[in-house]
């Protein structure tokens, strides 16, 4: 059987993931997501009956179940410090990055 | 015996008399750990010892001080005669995929690996706010992401304490194998696939899959927003009541977490199980999977020694006073796992683009030419196989050329299989079940390695808990026999929305009906030992 998910649908899905992948890693998981493909085929077998509605959860949200919508209020955390302190680069409470690429739109 | 072997119930009762401090109560779980642990799970683990294939490795990070201050306030405030919380006290452990302010919260992957919390996540604080104790955060697949805690970033990975040569289960192993080795009284897990059931079953101990929204998840880095689900695992059912009073409720900081009054779990325990309605399904006695070779779906009978631990079950609950139905139609429950392959995918795809190195956990060390090249780099070092797959995986089936014939589609089987469990608890309807009765699980725990690495596989071990998942119903696993391998072997119960109640229900009865059977008495293996 075809692979549905070839080599290079494959490094476009690796591209648009922001990914990089090593050959080995790169062969297994293209065997993985098409061994798991040939799974979900099976749904294609289920008889969908018409006009069914689908949900967000299976559990459905009432407005009785639901939490009563409050004020969009900002409440400010209480130790931004403790946020800034997570950054992986920063410089005078600003996130460092490199270079950010630019394109220009047609 | 010692302390950390006894219930919680038992624990809060005896602080409250008096008769122990909470002090010691930890220093006997710590001293547990000490004995049956080994070194906790780290990404920098070097070589595997022979000693490490003996331990149970529950532990990510062991919270001994912080658990130490917490204990000497609870008893300072009895010493005063101020209240104490519901589970004063009792110890637990968190699922590491949970926020903890000033914790490491790793959600055992290297790219969180330095993240530390600035915040607790709603479950957690409730407990710490009714005075349980945490020992510690424990062991899981990364991100959620398996069925065995083999994928893990933090190894050595958790074993399960009944033979240390098994999985644990997963994605909760560490909670499961914390509970079990009793290095802890109580543990919190999450279930998205069946990750607090299945590693319940496969470690001897009791786990509890809310209903959807039962239990908030503000704080829990999520897999699949639409299914995880916050629980509890303990050895008994009156513990795991216990603590589900606890954590559950409505909270301002999840809107999905349900306005819906949390009942007395506890104080329905004992009302048995006279005129109760269980169901027994012959879609839940079939193993349904993919032949890895040919593709082709294989279908087979589950084992006698499992169906008949079912039937037991059925058996005892009767004598109790339970009507048992038979027969009971669940045709949709096949297709549990190829939904889940589709609608867990694309909603893990969007919860993991968050990781990209700039605001916090890992950025690589490499020189860079722009940010992209940060990205890409970043996230292939910080991420493990799994994430990627997941992340691969919900991509390409929610792609807008695919996403009618995969994305909709499943959500379609998802609402199908709702109605399947709609239709036989209807209290109007032919069958007016008050639960199903079912095997968690297709197998014992399997030995370490034979499955890893073959993600359809593994995702099958969950078949008979997912599909609880996609309905949004309440499950939960209780210990039901020891199979001939040595091994325990789990029964699940299901029920309608918000049912815990009548599970607990069941549960405790179950228990009652079973206290003298010999399998009761039989310990896990690293505590056999003599430790």
């Amino acid at each position: 059987m075809k692979d549905e998910i070839t080599i290079e649908v494959f490094n476009h899905l690796v591209s648009l993931a922001a990914l990089e992948l090593d050959e080995t890693q790169a062969q297994y998981l293209r065997h993985e997501l098409n061994q798991q493909l040939k799974a979900i085929h099976e749904l294609e077998a289920v008889p969908l009956e018409q006009g069914l509605k689908i949900n967000a959860h299976g559990v459905a949200f009432t407005p009785q179940t639901s939490p009563q919508l409050r004020t969009d209020d900002w409440i400010p955390f209480e130790d931004t410090t403790d946020i800034l302190a997570q950054l992986p680069q920063s410089e005078d409470r600003y996130v460092v990055v490199p270079d950010i690429p630019h394109e220009k739109l047609d | 015996m010692e302390l950390c072997d006894h219930s919680g119930y038992e624990l809060s009762f005896f602080l409250r008399e008096k008769k122990i401090s909470a002090q010691e109560i930890v220093e006997s779980c710590l001293a547990r750990v000490a004995n049956v642990d080994g070194r906790p799970g780290s990404v920098d683990s070097g070589e595997m010892t022979l000693d490490d294939t003996q331990k149970v490795h529950s532990f990510i990070s062991i919270t001994a001080e912080m658990a130490r201050d917490q204990a000497k306030k609870i008893d300072q405030k009895l010493a005063n005669g101020e209240n104490v919380g519901s589970l004063a006290g009792i110890p637990f452990t968190t699922k590491d995929i949970f926020c903890v302010k000033d914790t490491y919260s790793t959600a055992a992957s290297r790219i969180i690996a330095n993240f530390k919390a600035p915040y607790t996540a709603t479950p957690v604080a409730r407990m710490l706010e009714q005075d349980a104790i945490m020992i510690g955060k424990v062991n899981l697949d990364e991100f959620t992401f398996g069925s065995s805690n083999e994928s893990s970033a933090f190894q050595p990975s958790t074993r399960n304490p009944w033979d240390t040569t098994r999985v644990p289960g997963g994605s909760s192993g560490g909670s499961a194998a914390s509970v079990s080795a009793a290095e802890a009284t109580l543990s919190l897990g999450t279930d998205t696939a069946g990750s607090i059931r299945q590693p319940a079953a496969f470690c001897g101990v009791v786990g509890v899959k809310p209903t959807y929204g039962r239990v908030s998840r503000y704080g829990l880095i999520a897999f699949a927003s639409s299914l995880d689900c916050p629980g509890p695992l303990a050895r008994n059912v009156t513990d795991a009541a216990m603590m589900l009073q606890a954590i559950a409720g409505a909270d301002r900081h999840d809107s999905t977490a349900a306005n819906v009054a949390v009942p007395d779990y506890v104080g329905f325990l004992d009302q048995g199980v006279k005129g109760l309605r269980i169901g027994l399904s012959p879609d839940y006695f079939q193993i349904v999977y993919m032949d890895a070779v040919s593709g082709e779906m294989i279908r087979h009978p589950v084992s006698d020694e499992i169906k008949a631990t079912v039937y037991h079950a059925a058996e005892v609950l009767k004598e109790m006073g339970a009507e048992i139905i038979e027969d009971v139609p669940l045709p949709n429950m096949r297709y549990g796992i190829p939904a889940f392959f589709v609608i867990s995918r694309v909603e893990a795809a969007s919860n993991l683009h968050r990781f990209d190195g700039v605001k916090y956990g890992y950025r690589t060390p490499q020189t860079l030419s722009d940010l992209n090249e940060m990205y890409r780099k970043t996230r292939n070092e910080g991420f493990g196989l799994q994430p990627k797959l997941r992340i691969l995986m919900g991509m390409y089936v929610s792609a807008a050329q695919y996403s009618e014939q995969y994305y909709n589609r499943a959500l379609k089987v998802r609402a199908m299989i709702r109605h399947d469990f709609d239709q036989v608890f209807d209290q109007k309807g032919k069958y007016r079940l008050n639960a199903i009765l079912t095997p968690t699980t297709p197998s014992t725990a399997f030995p370490m390695g034979d499955v890893y690495g073959d993600t359809v596989l593994m995702q099958y071990a969950d078949q008979f808990t997912v599909p609880a998942n996609h309905a949004g119903i309440p499950g939960i696993s209780l210990p039901g026999g020891i199979a001939a391998d040595g091994l325990p072997l789990g029964i699940q119960l299901l029920g309608s929305d918000f049912s815990e109640a009548d599970l607990f229900r069941i549960g405790r009865a179950f228990e009652e009906g079973t206290q003298t059977e010999a399998w009761r008495s039989l310990k896990p293996q690293v505590l056999r030992a003599g430790v």
